[in-house]
């Protein structure tokens, strides 16, 4: 469980990100964090791991108050929160193995992780994470050799490699295309519900996010002006956190939004491809 | 429906706005650079006897004599390679921690203020400079020589791989950091996959420079192929002088192919 308690951030040219946000995310649960650019989502999630140090205010992963660590512990405390990130960030000289492996770098000494010596369970978990994402054949690559729904692949598997307790992820379907962003984005859901793993995705997509989060949060200038389910998002919501614009064609149709759609996500692609298009044109604008 | 008339001619802004400046500063340097030349004297009748001596010197290159000095061509080659590979290993095994600190982006600022120390000062002296010290304390002969190309090394090395660390995608580093790694997990899979390729190219040119500078500061004593250049040269044999610039080439150019080589291929 995941709890931020006032979090606030400055930035050292004045600019303030974050303004007292305050949230919970329960066990299993997706939240998307949605809003526009510069409206600090990026730098939420970063402050949970204090990638950013907040400026005031509390996190808490469980019981642990992770504003509160030292050094040391900050490093031990990150080894519990995995992260995948807008382009995809692999280490691209070294191989899909060794991306997956640097998962596990939190856990074993420099010499071990400098001579690529994991222990025999750190890489058998990693051909089986690379299994689940289907990238078996691309084990010995080189990261910079493979598509970006691979690296985006590759990246998943990174976090995971962690075994960790909170998925932070930020963008994650930024410069992929629909098909590839919709396949990204059921893996990882269908990931954290295998694993009771609570998230948190940035995402610039409303319409994707409405396709596959529980529970949706508006980022609107450091604030949050919505929390709730994704078919409570409205054209009055959605201008409330982006501003003035024709929303019509973002928002998902009722007849699309029953629990029925809801089953088969798996071919929302073939049902419905070219309106999927359409409406990724239109939230890119937005 | 009146159309707004839009200009048909259109040129690029000028770096420097007011007319009155851009032209001053044009024609100042002109004038500088005009009177500069005129101040450099030419004696032209010691050009004219120079030209006699140049000829003979042409004229040994076209005759090079491998023979009559082998023995002392020999040495002088394998000191200097000795001297050339060593100070290039030493110095890399030495700039790298340096550089490393150097790099603003990864050191804290007292490890940073002193390793740019060291760069500046070891970039600040020329080889001929240091070589003539070092020659001075440790004596003639390669070792100070040695000496002198691998201080001359970590300046070069040290600042480049610095400034290329500079340049790294920090999004890799970030992702590593977030996996809980240490610092030094951070520089081996954040960093160090990022600089290897051109750290191994810069090495490899390091080493051509420092055969080629080992040719130089023979000339002031520290040994190696500079040492038997310079004594062909006091003896006015054009012909020994002229093989043994022949191989100087001859070995810049092998290094040179075999650096492109081994470039393509960590790329």
């Amino acid at each position: 469980m995941l709890r931020l308690n006032d979090l606030s951030k400055v930035y050292a040219t004045g600019d303030r990100a974050l303004t007292d946000v305050s949230l919970t995310v329960e066990p299993g649960q997706v939240v998307g964090l949605i809003g526009p650019s510069g409206a600090g989502k990026s730098t939420l999630i970063r402050c949970i791991n204090r990638l950013v140090e907040p400026t005031s205010g509390q996190v808490f992963l469980g019981d642990m108050e992770i504003t509160g660590l030292g050094r040391g512990a900050l490093r031990q405390a990150r080894r519990r929160i995995g992260m995948i990130f807008q382009e995809y960030a692999l280490v691209e000289r070294l191989t899909v193995m060794e991306n997956v492996l640097s998962g596990r770098l939190g856990y074993v000494g420099f010499w071990r992780s400098f001579f690529r010596k994991f222990p025999p369970e750190a890489v058998e978990n990693a051909f089986r994470l690379l299994d689940r994402v289907g990238l078996s054949d691309h084990v010995n690559k080189r990261a910079d050799a493979l598509s970006g729904g691979q690296r985006q692949r590759v990246g998943i598997a990174r976090a995971l490699e962690q075994d960790p307790d909170l998925l932070l992820i930020d963008e994650p379907t930024a410069s992929l295309d629909p098909k590839t962003s919709r396949q990204i984005m059921r893996l990882i859901v269908e990931i954290c519900d295998e694993r009771g793993l609570p998230a948190i995705i940035n995402i610039h997509d409303v319409a994707l996010a409405q396709q596959f989060v529980q529970r949706v949060i508006g980022l609107q200038a450091g604030r949050i002006v919505f929390d709730g389910r994704p078919d409570a998002l409205t054209p009055d919501v959605l201008t409330q956190i982006y501003g003035e614009e024709d929303w019509s064609a973002t928002i998902r149709k009722a007849d699309e939004d029953g629990d029925e759609a809801e089953d088969e996500l798996g071919n929302e692609g073939d049902h419905h491809g070219a309106a999927s298009v359409d409406r990724e044109r239109l939230a890119g604008l937005t | 429906m009146t159309a707004k008339a839009h200009p048909r001619t259109w040129s690029r802004p000028p770096l420097i706005q007011r007319t009155w400046l851009r032209w001053s500063l044009y024609g100042g340097a002109l004038i500088y650079l005009a009177l500069a030349t005129a101040s450099v004297e030419v004696n032209w009748l010691r050009v004219w006897e120079g030209l006699d001596r140049g000829l003979r010197f042409v004229q040994g290159f076209l005759v090079p004599d491998f023979t009559s000095r082998w023995g002392d061509i020999l040495q002088g080659m394998e000191e200097s390679l000795t001297m050339t590979v060593t100070a290039t290993v030493v110095g890399v095994l030495i700039s790298v921690p340096i550089g490393i600190g150097a790099a603003r982006n990864i050191a804290p600022l007292p490890i940073y203020a002193v390793c740019r120390a060291i760069v500046a000062l070891s970039r600040s002296f020329q080889e001929i400079i240091v070589a003539i010290l070092f020659v001075a304390m440790f004596g003639f002969g390669p070792f100070a020589g040695f000496l002198t190309l691998s201080f001359a090394t970590i300046g070069f090395l040290a600042k480049l791989l610095a400034e290329d660390i500079e340049d790294i995608d920090e999004s890799q580093v970030e992702a590593i950091r977030a996996t809980g790694a240490g610092w030094w997990q951070v520089v081996a899979y954040g960093i160090q996959p990022q600089v290897m390729p051109r750290l191994i190219g810069l090495s490899l040119y390091r080493l051509d420079i420092n055969f080629r500078e080992s040719a130089v500061i023979g000339i002031v004593g520290a040994g190696g192929i500079g040492a038997t250049l310079n004594t062909a040269m006091d003896r006015y044999e054009y012909d020994s002088a002229a093989a043994i610039l022949i191989l100087i080439i001859l070995i810049v150019m092998a290094a040179e192919y075999l650096s492109g080589f081994v470039r393509k291929w960590v790329q």
